[in-house]
């Protein structure tokens, strides 16, 4: 159905090796999400799986049947873009129905998959009208219609929702689940939002510099990050990440401790440190704050603490919470 | 969108352009250094045989070569100069709240439109001509003598029917490039306590360079080869004034019938051309750029 | 820019503007006047405008005079047969060029603009014997061929432009939904580009239309457009005036009356990239 084995795929251009080498398993209906920051190949890796781009070499199986050398439209994989990239010049019926329509199958077949689609969209009242004239949000449900309709053996996202306003990104990114939990169909989302990739992935591949960093469960990656940069990269805000002495003390060259890992005191702690921003968000409060010999930490506290700018605080790390790394970057748990 | 069978879909398509444009340019241009190599008259057809390079040294040792090289030039300069300065300042007016900018776009395009040899023969005739032209007519009528346009100035009125041409096609492009840009930019300047005159200093005439570029490149190639106008109006004269080398060119294949001769010329033109050529991709290739 | 306009700043600028684009128009304004008056009416001094003269005669003498429909069907024929053969051959090279750009794109472009800067004049020769030996003299089909080639980079340079606004990633899109080749560029690209490739076809048009140098040298009779009818007008020697504005009209109007409905296709494509 929709399970995509990546063997030691690499892609350079020039002398550039975007992808190194990656070995990757993506097994039928999970939902895999490639985070990392901007530049660190996830869209070149989701374009070769496309097979918008060559590999330089590897091989990329799908369902079991080596893919590599196939065109795009025989892969059975669709797409949705960045930018949608909707047909401008066709109406939203016309851009659902253009795969079927280059598929080759019969009108009334394909407009009744196409109304189908739409109403699982909620597009119906919008089927006669053009891109131009759609909202975001609307927009970006057409090029889901158009990815659904051909029923694909994996949906490729490519950043779907950046391109949109907060409100509607937390919209879309409910109904693409619940889109995925209905259709139990393999997907592949690419974003740089480690917000996203949380909240939705069955699996999440954090990468860098076009090597997979580490692969796991969201939970996994937040309760047990691999190396440091995972630890940095994944929850929100970022972990706070200390070296020199404190670190040194529990034998690792970098520790880290969460925002919400951190006692607040006003009397007593293991760092002294005063606020400088207070950012008040009514169910929580992120302090940051200047500590003595670390530089700035953040940290999570409740709704109610009152602490503004200049005042004094004791921050202790919660037992077991502390995660260490060496010399390589590497969990040493 | 490049896998590699995409790259190889990718030359076959742009082949036909290629191959055409090569033979078309590489066929008559290997006859040409042929002939230039060749005695051939066609009013002495028993004189042939290899002429070596005197077909270019008498080209380069004719006094009217360097003018002719002088002429070409100037007819490029004055042109791109007349049409980008005037066609910035009517582009800034027509791009004002105006009524009738519809009508007005109209009007200011239509020189565009009229076939060069047409062109040149309303100036000469109905405009230029010393007696019943419509400018000596102004002359007589402020009581002053009408003016000899293309007996006294060949150049530049030749310059000036050219630019007059040429100058709708700079008016839009630097209008479409005009009303591109954001008017926030301009209000932010504005804000920054920027004079109208700076405004278009340092914000309007930036934004406008690539449009600049852009007009100097295509009126560059339409304008080296330039012959009609002249052909029409001066016959390159008086004497050998508005000679430009183009015309010389013309001038010894048609009416000397020296086509050796004119090959010569002709390769010379090409190599000038491609002189221009260079400098002007190399400096216009950057602004091109994505 | 969005701020209120004072009506007196308005009429300063409709009149500035209007007093320039009715100079720059004037010339044809006043070849269109003269064609209908008589010469003699045509050549008084000082000029006359609501006392003219005013007569039909002159089309009416150019018209028995040449054989006006034969030179402006060869005007059509050429102009509209080398612009669409130019856009079948060009439309494919622009495609390449915008969508899978090589290292050696820029140069291609570059290098089809420099074979428009070869002086017509210095091929003269070779072109005319090339097109007596292929049997292309005279010919629309030879003419056709010639201004094509002559228009080419300025056709593919004016797509390209017009293909580089196109986003990558429809024709992705396209490509992921199953278009072959054929049905990316017949379904998505050309109609996207319509606007563009109608300005292409108009600005083309025009510049075939008006090109007098091949068009007068590789024709004698049977191919010879608009530009060799109005050629066998020039030196009117004083008293054809009338006339010579009456043939003039005639050459130009097909073409500026093209001109004036086209005018805003035309500019908005008018570009080459000069417009980000």
């Amino acid at each position: 159905m929709g399970k995509i084995v990546l063997k030691s795929v690499r892609k350079s251009f020039g002398e550039v090796h975007v992808i190194p080498s990656v070995d990757l398993t993506i097994e039928n209906g999970e939902f895999v999400v490639f985070v990392g920051p901007s530049g660190c190949g996830k869209s070149t890796l989701l374009r070769l799986i496309a097979g918008l781009e060559d590999t330089s070499s590897g091989i990329i199986e799908i369902d079991g049947k080596d893919a590599t050398m196939l065109p795009p439209a025989k892969r059975g994989l669709a797409m949705v873009f960045q930018s949608y990239a909707l047909y401008p010049h066709m109406t939203v019926r016309k851009n659902i129905m253009f795969p079927l329509k280059m598929a080759g199958m019969d009108l009334a077949e394909a407009t009744r998959k196409a109304d189908a689609a739409a109403k699982v969209l909620n597009l119906t009242s919008y089927m006669e009208r053009k891109p131009g004239q759609l909202s975001g949000g609307q927009r970006q449900r057409v090029a889901i219609g158009r990815a659904i309709v051909r029923e694909p053996a994996a949906f490729l996202f490519d950043e779907p929702l950046s391109n949109l306003d907060a409100a509607l990104r937390g919209n879309m990114r409910l109904e693409i689940t619940e889109l995925h939990q209905t259709l139990k169909t393999t997907m592949i989302y690419v974003t740089h939002d480690q917000v996203e990739a949380m909240t939705m992935a069955d699996k999440i591949v954090v990468l860098q510099a076009g090597n997979i960093e580490q692969v796991g469960s969201p939970l996994d990656l937040y309760n047990h990050p691999a190396n440091a940069f995972v630890a940095g990269f994944i929850g929100s805000p970022r972990m706070n990440l200390l070296e020199g002495a404190d670190a040194q003390a529990m034998g690792a060259t970098t520790i880290g401790v969460r925002p919400e890992h951190l006692d607040i005191s006003s009397t007593a702690g293991k760092w002294t440190g005063k606020v400088s921003v207070a950012e008040l968000l009514g169910s929580d409060t992120f302090l940051h704050v200047n500590v003595e010999g670390h530089g700035s930490m953040t940290v999570r506290g409740g709704g109610e603490i009152n602490l503004r700018h200049g005042d004094t605080v004791y921050l202790t790390p919660q037992a077991g919470k502390v995660h260490r790394f060496g010399a390589d970057g590497k969990n040493m748990a | 969108m490049s896998t590699q069978s995409s790259r190889a879909t990718a030359r076959l398509m742009v082949a036909p352009s290629v191959v055409l444009l090569f033979i078309w340019m590489i066929v008559p241009l290997i006859l040409t250094v042929w002939f230039s190599f060749r005695i051939y008259r066609l009013l002495s057809p028993e004189r042939n045989g290899w002429a070596g390079f005197r077909n270019y040294t008498w080209f380069f040792n004719s006094p009217d070569f360097w003018l002719g090289i002088n002429n070409t030039l100037l007819l490029v300069g004055g042109v791109l100069a007349i049409t980008i300065v005037f066609g910035v300042l009517i582009a800034l007016l027509i791009d004002q709240p105006v009524w009738g900018q519809g009508p007005l776009r109209i009007l200011v395009i239509s020189p565009f439109f009229i076939m060069p040899p047409v062109a040149a023969s309303i100036w000469e005739n109905l405009f230029m001509h010393p007696q019943n032209g419509l400018l000596a007519a102004g002359a007589v009528g402020m009581g002053i003598k009408p003016i000899l346009f293309l007996e006294s100035y060949p150049m530049a009125s030749v310059i000036f029917i050219v630019a007059w041409e040429w100058l709708p096609f700079a008016t839009l492009i630097l209008l479409t490039a005009l009303q591109s840009l954001s008017s926030e930019q301009l209000e932010a300047a504005e804000m920054d306590g920027a004079s109208s005159l700076s405004r278009f200093r340092y914000i309007t005439l930036p934004h406008l360079t690539r449009a600049i570029t852009v007009v100097i490149l295509i009126q560059t190639i339409f304008l080296l080869g330039i012959f009609g106008e002249i052909f029409t109006t001066t016959q390159g004269g008086p004497g050998s004034a508005s000679t430009t080398l183009p015309y010389m060119i013309y001038k010894q294949a048609l009416i000397a019938k020296d086509i050796g001769r004119a090959a010569a010329g002709g390769i010379i033109a090409v190599i000038l051309a491609n002189i221009v050529a260079f400098f002007l991709m190399r400096s216009m290739g950057k602004h091109l750029d994505a | 820019m969005a701020r209120a306009v004072t009506p007196r700043r308005k009429l300063f600028f409709t009149v500035a503007a209007w007093s320039i684009a009715l100079l720059i128009f004037f010339p044809v304004l006043w070849t269109i006047l003269t064609s209908f008056k008589t010469e003699v009416s045509a050549v008084a001094s000082p000029p006359e405008l609501l006392g003219a003269d005013w007569t039909l005669e002159n089309y009416s003498d150019v018209w028995a005079r040449s054989d006006y429909p034969r030179f402006f069907l060869n005007s059509v024929i050429i102009s509209i047969g080398s612009t669409l053969l130019g856009l079948a051959i060009a439309i494919p090279a622009a495609w390449s060029m915008a969508f899978v750009p090589g290292k050696k794109t820029k140069d291609l472009l570059m290098w089809m603009l420099s074979t428009k800067m070869m002086p017509s004049a210095a091929v003269l020769i070779p072109m005319y014997l090339i097109f007596q030996r292929t049997g292309l003299f005279d010919t629309r089909i030879g003419l056709v061929l010639a201004l094509m080639l002559m228009n080419l980079p300025v056709i593919v340079w004016m797509l390209y432009t017009y293909f580089k606004e196109i986003p990558a990633e429809i024709l992705e899109a396209a490509r992921m939904d199953g278009a072959s080749l054929l049905n990316e560029v017949l379904y998505v690209l050309t109609p996207m580009a319509i606007p563009g490739i109608a300005s292409t076809m108009l600005l083309n048009i025009i510049l075939a239309w008006n090109e007098a140098f091949w068009t007068i040298t590789l024709t004698t009779v049977n191919a010879a457009p608009l530009s060799a009818f109005i050629a066998s007008f020039s030196a009117p020697q004083g008293l054809f005036y009338a006339k010579l504005s009456a043939a003039s009209t005639m050459a130009i109007a097909p073409i500026l009356i093209m001109g004036w409905f086209g005018q805003k296709q035309l500019v908005r494509g008018l570009t080459f990239g000069a417009v980000k």
